[in-house]
């Protein structure tokens, strides 16, 4: 479904990312981990062109999202993105932060798109919260209303950048347990430092340093059996610092 | 008839001017607060040199007077060969002069405004108008109005030089008055006094009930100087 074909990427004359390659299936759970500023969260704005490769593909259901022919809003309303810093919209309400793409992108009637955003919402645990804004939303709100906002649009796949990076930690246990729930429903492609998570929650987990994949494998291969001696080191380090189970 | 006839006969012409200095406000900030998108826009988004000559129209606008500006376009332009009417010529002065401060109020929104704002609504596969439209205008918008709403008296207030190029507005109407009741003067200019202030009162309180209707809870327009 999705297919990421020797990316390169820089920002000026510092390469960040030295071609990555790897594939998704509808609904798997992908987790990337691997030291900051390795170029992970490129790779996702990579991925649905808030930042274009350099040289490289991006494929999702067989179009070339990369090439400059495609209609990239278009491809846009089929990845949904969820950020580090939330970025609700501070003018709407947490229900039309939800309801607006369905209404403006996607063309659904008013009424409908309400039911939705209730709906997607209500998914989240935030049906109370509804009527409120962005500022009166705690951070672990703030981002389920981002999750909400990103399953309303039906993507085919989410992106998550560090998505409980800026939450006190007693917050970040409610994020992930939305996370979990949308394990096998939808792809989810998740940058993050939750171990815990990373281990029970996803279907492979990708290790990169320095813009390349160092390896790549399923939770169990990974954690107990990895080939390369830096995933070990890394995942030895990480897994004491944040605790086996992380912040769940 | 003594001086006080003359006063209450007069009142009916000083709504007279009331209503030209209504018009030249309403006119003027019009003028002022178009030009001042534009100018805002223009220096953060446009193309060289652009910015540049913006920035030029915003100091020399800044900073000369506004009387000075008024006789420029009455006067000054009258002997080029460009006849302006004082209404019109007050219009274009009291605007051009007001989007100098506005492009600034605006400017100060346009900077408040994260930049994931528009990243988020790209992510959704917002086009950039429809980014513009729908997240970023709105925002730039409620910013503005606190400075917006400042800017608005003291365009209304700075309507009373216009009776230096003849406009026959509020002023312009005491003066005539002075003229007929020499001995009225402290009153007539009381009363005008008194007229600008209600009106400046007022708007600043319909302001604020604007302001805080749709005033977006947390933030500020960062102070711009």
């Amino acid at each position: 479904m999705l297919e990421i074909k020797d990316v390169y990427k820089s920002y000026g004359d510092v390469p960040i990312l030295k071609g990555v390659s790897f594939t998704m299936e509808k609904t798997e759970t992908k987790v990337i981990i691997g030291p900051s500023g390795t170029g992970k969260s490129t790779l996702l704005r990579c991925i649905n062109q808030l930042s274009p490769p350099d040289k490289g593909q991006v494929w999702l259901n067989g179009e070339e999202i990369t090439n400059p022919k495609s209609n990239i809003n278009k491809m846009r309303e089929k990845i949904g993105f969820v950020f580090q810093d939330f970025n609700l919209f501070n003018h709407l309400t947490a229900l039309r932060n939800v309801s607006i793409g369905l209404e403006k992108v996607k063309k659904i009637e008013k009424d409908a798109a309400h039911k939705r955003a209730i709906q997607e919402l209500t998914r989240v645990g935030l049906e109370e919260q509804v009527d409120q804004f962005p500022a009166q939303l705690s951070g672990g709100q703030k981002q389920r209303v981002g999750i909400a906002r990103a399953l309303a649009m039906d993507p085919d796949i989410i992106l998550f950048d560090e998505p409980t990076s800026a939450l006190d930690p007693e917050l970040i246990g409610d994020v992930l347990d939305v996370m979990k729930s949308l394990c096998g429903k939808v792809a989810m492609l998740i940058v993050t430092h939750e171990m815990g998570f990373a281990r029970n929650v996803a279907d492979e987990i990708i290790f990169m340093e320095g813009g390349v994949i160092v390896e790549q494998g399923s939770p169990k291969e990974m954690f107990t059996n990895a080939k390369m001696a830096r995933t070990r080191e890394f995942l030895g380090r990480i897994g004491a610092l944040y605790g086996e189970e992380g912040g769940g | 008839m003594t001086s006080f006839d003359i006063l209450v006969k007069s009142l009916p012409n000083l709504m007279d001017g009331l209503k030209a200095t209504l018009g030249l406000t309403a006119f003027g900030i019009l003028f002022g607060t178009i030009l001042g998108i534009c100018l805002a826009v223009g220096r953060s988004y446009g193309k060289r040199p652009l910015p540049s000559l913006i920035i030029v129209y915003e100091k020399v606008l800044r900073g000369i007077p506004l009387l000075i500006l008024l006789f420029l376009l009455y006067f000054g332009l009258n002997q080029i060969g460009i006849r302006l009417d004082p209404f019109p010529a007050a219009i274009v002065g009291l605007g051009l002069r007001s989007a100098a401060y506005q492009a600034q109020i605006y400017r100060g929104s346009i900077d408040s405004i994260p930049e994931g704002q528009i990243t988020a609504a790209y992510s959704l596969g917002m086009s950039r108008i429809k980014a513009i439209r729908y997240v970023i205008l709105p925002q730039i918008l409620r910013l503005s109005i606190p400075g917006w709403s400042n800017e608005f008296t003291i365009l209304l207030k700075d309507t009373s030089l216009a009776f230096s190029i003849g406009v026959i507005e509020l002023m312009r109407q005491g003066r005539y008055i002075q003229v007929l009741a020499p001995d009225l003067i402290l009153v007539v200019y009381i009363l005008i006094a008194l007229i600008y202030f209600i009106l400046v009162f007022s708007i600043n309180k319909i302001m604020r009930f604007v302001e805080l209707k749709y005033q977006m809870a947390g933030y500020q327009v960062e102070a711009h100087r």
